[in-house]
């Protein structure tokens, strides 16, 4: 599943992965932790993608993912990756790089 | 009753084959099935290689596909590693036979946010398993992942579980660790996988690195609790097991030459046994290498293989040497009969001459050994290092029914009969070689110290390095003991004048008495002749009687008649 190139706009678009192994209460949780950061955040500038490894586990060796559940920013580069179900909102935003409240260029 | 069907019942630890040469004979079998196993050991040691060349040879000598998780090597890196011991990674992946996964974690781009877990390496490793139908894993080095992630309870929860998914899924896994000061390894490991534990060592001693494998803790079977040297070479792993050192060879009762025909005579007429050892020893240009030579070369007209272990001399130099002797053993080399390896001990340790010299004997497979000199060993250890190596040298030897012959040299001024590494109770066979000096000169003698199973000729021999050979001489026995080189030539020529001597007196009396003979015979002829004569005058005499007997009567007839009366 390729994201959609989206138009090349000041904003850009951040191009979040969550990797889940099946849906156990970590993953869901952590899909839930992650709806409300980007929500709250990110709005209108982001985009999650669901990648369960217990249906594509060859989407595991190319990621390098060891970890579940793990998030991958793929864009805006450099690539960053956070490991753990995103309750500590703290961690999240330093991981991703997300300054609250300021504006993106 | 019921204990017999019991028995029966009790199943064993079933064990996988390495393939690694000489591991599996100290394992008994090899690893344990659907188990993990621990290799630990410093950097360098080779636990990497023990792990690739585990899945390797399980994939293309047993039939067991694996997978290779490393946490440490990209597969370009790894392929580059292995194919300098021919192994071809790139082809056993393209024919499912191995899998490679390189599992990477950057500490930097971690960032941990709440409870996780590793299933994600979970799903690779099955991933891979399910791709090639894997029997063996090999993760190498698991500690790399305390290094990434940063929470070590999470971890070692997850490598708990790890474990026992994979002995769950019946894998029999290896697993790496670095080994840690004061622990086996650094992080622990040993806590995890207490089914198996094997220590590589790699340690200098004496500017000589040597390897050694330790199997620390076998759960379920019976192994060997010794440290194993091994080698790595071309090949891969070489562990050198300690072969019977039960003494229970079996023996054969054939001889064989020792090249020098006298020499033969002395041995019982038959020369050395088969599968027996022989000791050469003597002072500095005695001439062992020679004798030693010859016997090679001896060997291999019968058409024997024969390796030469020589850690003196270049073997252009020896071939060369030789050649001024008579001895050809340039034509064996050619013929691929004759191997010679040379190297000077100090080169490797004690440990690994015996590995090396181990795998030329298994590859070469000859009939004869011949290692000149053996006290050169003692460069590289001390005494007692150097016997133990030699006994399992010979162990070996005796097994494979190879006969060894051994040079070693004496020091001028000690005691003959004692050799520097107290090997003469090892060899069946002795040899002694040493300089007789008598009237100004030294020359070789050569004698049968002892010769284990056979009658031996207890005199002391003068050997010559002829321009065909050794030659052992006759033995001339003057009043101050055996007489060698020009004190022997002048003894034989004087019982050479002595024989001529009583010849001629001989013949003397020879014609002496024909001359008696000859008068004595005239003599008898004479008086025969005057027999005759005599005899001849007596018929005379007799006939003439008859004669006048017979004119007598004819007389008497007349006068008869003519007197008319008688």
């Amino acid at each position: 599943m390729q994201p959609k190139k989206v138009k090349k706009i000041k904003a850009e678009v951040w191009d979040l992965r969550l990797y889940v192994a099946g849906q156990t209460s970590k993953s869901l949780e952590a899909f839930a932790n992650l709806k409300n950061i980007c929500e709250q955040h990110l709005k209108g500038k982001y985009r999650i993608e669901i990648i369960d490894l217990l249906k594509n586990p060859r989407l595991a060796q190319g990621d390098q993912i060891l970890a579940i559940p793990t998030l991958v920013r793929k864009l805006p580069q450099p690539l960053k990756k956070i490991i753990g179900d995103l309750s500590n909102t703290e961690r999240v935003l330093v991981g991703l790089d997300i300054r609250s409240g300021a504006t993106l260029p | 009753m019921a204990a017999r069907k019991n028995r029966k019942r009790l199943e064993v630890l079933e064990k996988v084959p390495t393939g690694i040469t000489g591991f599996d004979e100290i394992t008994q079998g090899g690893l344990p099935r659907g188990r993990p196993t621990l290799i630990c050991g410093g950097p360098g040691s080779g636990k990497t290689l023990f792990g690739m060349e585990f899945l390797m040879r399980g994939a293309t000598e047993y039939g067991e596909p694996g997978v290779f998780i490393s946490f440490e090597e990209t597969m370009e890196e790894m392929t580059k590693n292995v194919a300098s011991l021919g192994f071809d990674l790139k082809h056993l992946m393209a024919t499912k036979k191995l899998f490679f996964d390189y599992v990477h974690i950057e500490r930097s781009e971690i960032e941990e946010t709440g409870a996780y877990d590793l299933e994600g390496l979970f799903i690779r490793i099955n991933d891979a398993i399910t791709i090639v139908g894997a029997k063996r894993v090999v993760l190498d080095t698991i500690e790399s992942l305390f290094a990434g992630l940063p929470n070590p309870f999470i971890l070692r929860a997850e490598l708990r579980r790890l474990f026992r998914w994979l002995k769950k899924k019946g894998m029999t896994a290896v697993i790496t660790g670095e080994q840690g000061t004061g622990s086996l390894t650094r992080h622990g490991m040993e806590e995890y996988i207490s089914d198996c534990v094997i220590l590589l060592d790699h340690r200098v001693s004496g500017q000589v690195s040597t390897r050694r494998l330790r199997i620390l803790k076998y759960r379920g079977s019976t192994h060997g609790a010794n440290e194993y040297p091994f080698l790595i070479d071309e090949k891969g792993i070489t562990v050198l097991p300690i072969s019977s050192l039960g003494l229970r060879h079996t023996v054969t009762s054939q001889r064989i030459s020792s090249g020098i025909p006298r020499l033969d005579a002395m041995l019982g007429g038959k020369g050395f046994f088969r599968g027996s050892s022989i000791l050469v020893s003597g002072t500095a240009g005695t001439g062992k290498t020679s004798i030693a030579a010859q016997f090679a070369a001896a060997g291999c007209r019968r058409g024997e293989k024969c390796l030469f272990f020589s850690f003196e001399e270049s073997p252009s130099q020896i071939m060369r040497n030789m050649q001024s002797i008579g001895v050809d053993l340039q034509t064996p080399v050619k013929r691929g009969l004759l191997e010679f390896h040379a190297e000077r001990p100090t080169l490797y340790g004690l440990e690994t001459h015996l590995a090396a010299m181990h795998k030329l004997m298994q590859k070469f497979k000859p009939g004869i050994v011949v290692i000149d000199p053996v006290s050169n060993l003692g460069m590289v250890g001390n005494e007692a290092d150097v016997k133990l190596m030699l006994i399992r040298l010979i162990d070996y030897m005796k097994e494979e029914g190879i006969t060894a012959l051994f040079t070693t040299l004496t020091t001028p001024g000690s005691a003959l009969e004692q050799t520097e590494v107290g090997i003469s109770s090892l060899t069946d066979t002795w040899l002694l070689l040493r300089d007789i000096e008598l009237g100004g000169e030294r020359n070789r003698a050569l004698y049968v110290l002892k010769s284990r199973g056979m009658a031996h000729s207890n005199q002391i021999r003068e050997f010559l390095l002829t321009d065909h050979g050794v030659d052992l001489l006759d033995v001339y026995i003057g009043p101050s003991g055996v007489l060698t080189g020009t004190a022997r030539l002048s003894q034989e020529s004087k019982e050479r004048e002595a024989d001529k001597m009583f010849f001629q007196d001989l013949e003397c009396k020879n014609l002496h008495l024909e001359n008696r003979k000859k008068a004595m015979e005239a003599q008898i002829a004479a008086m025969r002749a005057e027999l005759e004569s005599e005899a001849a005058e007596v018929k005379r005499l007799k006939e003439q009687e008859s004669t006048r007997k017979k004119e007598r009567t004819a007389l008497q007839k007349t006068m008869v008649r003519m007197r008319k009366a008688d």
